[in-house]
Formats: C-alpha cells, sequence, structure tokens
C-alpha cells in the first residue's frame, strides 16, 4: 500500500491562488508556498532490505517541513535522498524520481556537485573542519571558486551573521573553530552551509546533541533562515517540530504516514499511528 | 530509635567494601606484565649500554666528519664520513620513493577502494606479505629487478654503443629503490591507520559542501593526516636505517675512494662499514673500537633523522590543535 497523505486543510478561500490545490481550499501559508521539492514513489534499498516504501511527497519553498518518527523509520535516509549523500553508501539503489525545481536529480546527467551547492546539508554531530572560524566558511566558498580576500571576508561575514555566530566569533575569526562550543560549533556549520547560498538546506537532527539553551538558539536561527531557505528538518525531539515547523511528516518503518500542517498533525492527526506517536504512546 | 535501627545497616554497608585478602590472580598478573617490561627495557639497556660504553671511546669529530681514505682498519686515522653521507643519502631517497608510493597506496585503500572487495582483501594481503618477506630477500629482489631487469634495460635502450654498464649495476639509485619497496608495507599501515581516524563526519561535510573526492582528499582528508604519515615516514626510515641485507648486492661498496658523484654510483654505508670492521679487518681486537664508534655512529644517525621527523610532526600536531 502506498501511503499518499490526503491533506485536508481549513477552508479559507480568498488564499486559494495555487493552480494545482485541487481542493481550493488552503491556509496563507500552504497556498503562497510553490513546490520546491517533489518526491514521487521514492523507494531506498541497503542491498537486499528496504528502508523507503514508496514516498510521495512534495515539500515547499521557504517553509519548514519536518520529519519525525522513531529511530529507523528513513526519515534521515529520505533527507539524504535530497542532496545524494546516499551515494557514498555501498550497495544503496534508490527508485522512484526526486525533482528539485523541476530538475530530476536521480537522472543520468546531474551533476551531484552543482546539486550539493544547491541543497546545503547541517548534521547531526556537529563537524567542523580542524581549521580556523573563518576558513571553515571559506571552504565551500574557495572550492566554487571565490579568491578574492575582500569577497571572502564579505561573505564570511555575512554568513557568520546569518548564522547568528558572528558577535561570538568576530574577535577570533582565525582561531581553531575546535575551540568553540559544541551550539557555536553547529551554528558554524550551519553559517558554512548557507556561505555558498544554497536554496535548500537539510539539517538532520542539528540539536540533538546539545543543551537546551544551544538547542533555543538553533531553533530561533531556523525561524530566521526560512526567510530565505526551504528547510527540511529530521528532529526527534516533538515539541521542536511543533515549535519550528511549518508542515510536518510522520514516517514509520520506511513509509511516509501523515503529512501535513503541523498544528493539524499535533492537534488532530488523521491516522491513529500518528496520534500514538506524537501523544508518545509509542515511539 | 532511628540511630539504632541504622546502626547495623551502617556497619553492613562499610563492610562490604573492605577487602578481605590479598587478591593472588591480580597480583600475578600485575607482576607478569610489569617483568615482562622490565625485561625488555633491560635487553635495550644492556644493547645500548654496551655500544655506549665501547663506541664513546673511539667517538671523535675528527672520526666522524673525516674521510676513509686507505687508513679504513687504522685505529688513529680511519674516518666515516663516506659512510655517514651513504647512509644519510640512502634513507633520505628512499623516503622520496616510499612515502609518495605508500601514501596514494594508503588513500587507494581507504578512500577509494570498496573495503569488502575481493581486490581489495587481495592487495591488503599482498602488503601483509611483502613486510613478513625476509631483507635479503628484497635485496636479491633489487638485484634481479632494479639492476639487471631496470638498469639492464635502461643501458640496452639509451647507452647499447658504451662499453661500461651505467644503470646495469649497483647503484645508490637501486639500493634505495629496493629499500623503498621493503618499507612500503610500514608507510601504508601508518597511513591507512591515521585516515581511518578520521571522522566520517568531516569527509560528508566536505562533500555536502560540493567538493568532489579529490578535493575532500586534498583539503581535509590528507592535512589531517598528515601526522600519521609522517609516523610511517619515522617507522620506514628507522627500519631501512640499520639494514644491510637489501643494499648489499643493491649498491653498498666495501670501499671507494670518491663519494657518490651520482643516482648511478655506489656508496660507503655504515651498516655494512660495520660487517666489513668486524670480518674483514686485519685485526678485530685492535679495530674493535672503531667498529663500535661506528655502529654508535648509525644509532645517532638514525636518532637524528628521526629526531627530525619528530619534532617536525609535533610542530603539524600544534599547528592543527592552534590557529591555522
Amino acid at each position: 500500500m502506498t501511503a499518499t497523505p490526503k491533506i485536508s486543510i481549513p477552508l479559507k478561500p480568498q488564499a486559494a491562488n495555487d493552480s494545482d490545490s485541487r481542493q481550493s481550499a488552503d491556509t496563507a501559508i500552504w497556498s503562497a508556498a510553490k513546490i520546491l521539492i517533489k518526491a514521487s514513489e521514492v523507494s531506498l534499498f541497503y542491498g537486499p532490505s528496504q528502508a523507503l516504501k514508496k514516498i510521495s511527497m512534495d515539500i515547499r519553498e521557504r517553509l519548514v517541513t519536518a520529519f519525525i518518527g522513531p529511530s529507523g523509520c528513513g526519515k534521515s535516509t529520505f533527507l539524504r535522498c535530497f542532496n545524494r549523500m546516499n551515494d557514498l553508501i555501498d550497495h544503496v539503489r534508490v527508485e522512484g524520481r526526486i525533482h528539485i525545481g523541476g530538475h530530476d536529480i536521480y537522472s543520468r546527467n546531474v551533476d551531484v556537485i552543482e546539486l550539493r551547492k544547491r541543497v546545503g546539508m547541517v548534521f547531526q554531530r556537529s563537524n567542523p573542519f580542524p581549521k580556523s572560524i573563518f576558513e571553515n566558511v571559506a571552504y565551500g566558498l574557495r572550492l566554487h571558486g571565490m579568491k578574492t580576500g575582500s569577497e571572502l571576508e564579505a561573505v564570511v561575514e555575512k554568513s557568520l551573521r546569518g548564522a547568528a555566530l558572528w558577535d561570538e566569533v568576530k574577535d577570533r575569526l582565525h582561531s581553531s573553530a575546535l575551540g568553540l562550543s559544541g551550539g557555536q560549533q553547529q551554528r558554524l556549520c550551519i553559517a558554512r552551509a548557507i556561505a555558498i547560498r544554497p536554496q535548500i538546506l537539510l539539517m538532520d537532527e542539528p540539536a540533538s546533541a546539545l543543551d537546551p539553551i544551544a538547542t533555543a538558539k538553533i531553533e530561533e536561527l531556523i525561524l530566521e533562515l526560512k526567510k530565505e531557505f526551504t528547510i527540511v528538518i529530521v528532529t526527534h525531539n516533538m515539541q521542536q517540530a511543533a515549535r519550528i515547523s511549518d508542515l510536518t511528516a510522520f514516517f514509520y518503518l520506511g513509509e511516509l504516514i501523515e503529512y501535513d500542517l503541523t498544528k493539524k498533525i499535533f492537534t488532530n492527526p488523521g491516522k491513529t499511528q500518528t496520534e500514538d506517536y506524537v501523544t508518545g504512546r509509542f515511539g | 530509635m532511628s540511630t539504632l535501627s541504622s546502626a547495623p545497616n551502617e556497619a553492613a554497608s562499610t563492610a562490604s567494601f573492605q577487602k578481605k585478602r590479598v587478591d593472588i590472580p591480580s597480583a600475578i598478573g600485575a607482576g607478569v606484565t610489569l617483568s615482562a617490561t622490565i625485561l625488555i627495557l633491560l635487553i635495550l639497556g644492556v644493547i645500548l649500554g654496551n655500544i655506549l660504553w665501547n663506541g664513546l671511546p673511539g667517538l671523535s669529530f675528527r672520526f666522524v666528519f673525516s674521510g676513509a681514505n686507505r687508513d679504513m682498519f687504522d685505529v688513529e686515522k680511519a674516518g666515516i664520513l663516506p659512510m655517514v653521507v651513504g647512509t644519510a643519502s640512502r634513507v633520505i631517497l628512499m623516503s622520496l620513493f616510499v612515502i609518495p608510493v605508500g601514501v596514494i597506496t594508503a588513500i587507494y585503500l581507504s578512500e577509494y577502494a570498496k573495503p569488502t572487495s575481493a581486490t581489495t582483501r587481495f592487495i591488503r594481503s599482498a602488503v601483509n606479505n611483502l613486510a613478513g618477506v625476509p631483507s635479503i630477500v628484497f635485496g636479491l629482489f633489487g638485484m634481479g629487478f632494479f639492476i639487471h631487469f631496470a638498469g639492464g634495460s635502461l643501458d640496452r635502450f639509451f647507452h647499447s654503443d658504451s662499453a661500461e654498464p651505467v644503470w646495469n649495476k649497483p647503484g645508490i639509485l637501486w639500493a634505495s629503490l629496493t629499500l623503498a619497496v621493503m618499507t612500503l608495507p610500514l608507510v601504508i599501515v601508518a597511513t591507512e591507520e591515521s585516515l581511518k581516524a578520521i571522522a566520517p563526519g568531516l569527509r560528508e561535510a566536505s562533500l555536502a559542501l560540493g567538493a568532489t573526492k579529490l578535493e575532500t582528499v586534498q583539503k581535509v582528508v590528507l592535512p589531517q593526516a598528515l601526522p600519521g604519515i609522517m609516523t610511517g615516514g619515522i617507522l620506514a626510515v628507522s627500519r631501512a636505517g640499520g639494514e644491510v641485507a637489501p643494499i648489499l648486492f643493491t649498491g653498498a661498496a666495501y670501499y671507494m675512494a670518491h663519494y657518490p658523484q651520482s643516482l648511478t654510483d655506489q656508496f660507503m654505508d655504515l651498516g655494512y662499514h660495520a660487517f666489513v670492521l668486524s670480518t674483514q679487518s686485519p685485526n678485530v681486537d685492535q679495530t674493535r673500537p672503531i667498529l663500535f664508534a661506528t655502529v654508535l655512529t648509525l644509532l645517532l644517525l638514525t636518532f637524528t633523522l628521526n629526531l627530525v621527523a619528530i619534532v617536525i610532526r609535533a610542530r603539524i600536531r600544534r599547528g592543527m590543535r592552534a590557529a591555522h
């Protein structure tokens, strides 16, 4: 059985200017955002075992979409399909199609490097390079050909400001990134990712290793970043999903069980499995 | 009442932590491992002490820094600078070959090859087998492959008009290459270990920013692996410094009136010279002081080369921790 979530959304006719909205019913955020990522029947296999089962979903521009679900449900694996990080693992096979901005990212002639420039990623464990703070942010810029010092400096500053880290590090840009606290390191990784101006920012449990204060800063930052970036975030923290995301997708055993407005998922989910999970009855 | 009732409990809880008797198995374990360690230190101490005790009297500035000429068995006049230069040159030359090839092989095995494939397993077992080959076999291989096959081919193609062989004879290049083949496993294994120790998250971070695999290796992986590569180099230098068997047929000379002028020249060598002094001397008892002084010089040379590498490695590590 393919889980194709039906989206039922409170009626708001004056906002229904989205042409492909069959229900002519949408909330303001839902209708204003156009589809950026379109996954159609995506299945993924690790050797013989199937990790994702025909997942179809649309991810909309400049919204925060949260993936929730118990460990091993495939949410991180699905996230890593969007920048083809799963390519790095042996014996992985992906079926189905994922379109980003209308381009099939699994077609033969896709330049994976170009894809990863457009789809940035922040990982669960902060992974700054053992270089200076400045060099961490400049890394991607240098890779993609930015050479002049003044230009680099300007973009590094802008990115660090964008990641709400500039004030804390502006006096020690050239000291090692490994001297930063865990939360600062994670914000540095965000700065590094946004420096090359991706359209989409994938975040794989970005705050799971951080204390509550550092987590709050990351969440605040995500709400700021969604003005410019389309954010897809995997999280184990249900309150976090409720606080920061516009849409939430619930995964279970490799299937997409339900995908809807976050408010609806957490207050009035359509499926009992979702309800059991978000109310803490299992997972 | 409460104090009375809690008193026996307290007594019981302290009693349970009290050591009842000597733990004999633990004591034996500690004793055996400690004595094995002391034994090793003793052996090392005896060897080094013997060399220092017998070698120091014969060691002088003049002995180390003057040429051999025809007085190599003369305790008063002998000098070993040509041997010091020969050994240092062959070790440095070897490093130039073995480090790039070993590092590139390790990068292939660790970053590119599929870890479970039959080819990778075959390469790995080949590397391990290479480490187990006796050094005299490397010497014979060097003579057969480098001198006769490679050198002979070079002579046939480029020097067919020359009466004397140019490449088809023992020389410092062939000796260094033979040593490089011998020490290859050390560099490969040390480099691979250091590549494995790099957090996979760093490679992912680089690739996710749109770096190619090659860019990731160059800019993230290799700088991190540098101390491990240096360790491999240090091991190779230590191993090769004292080896005589691989250079016996491939380049070491019993006696030479001049320093090697080119890569095809033979050279005098400290290790081989120690062998010469102990077996070819007209009066072994009389030349014993210079034999020990030669061995001590060889140790000091290897130690110095290692020290240079260790200092460079320490600076790299410091640099990695501190500012970029």
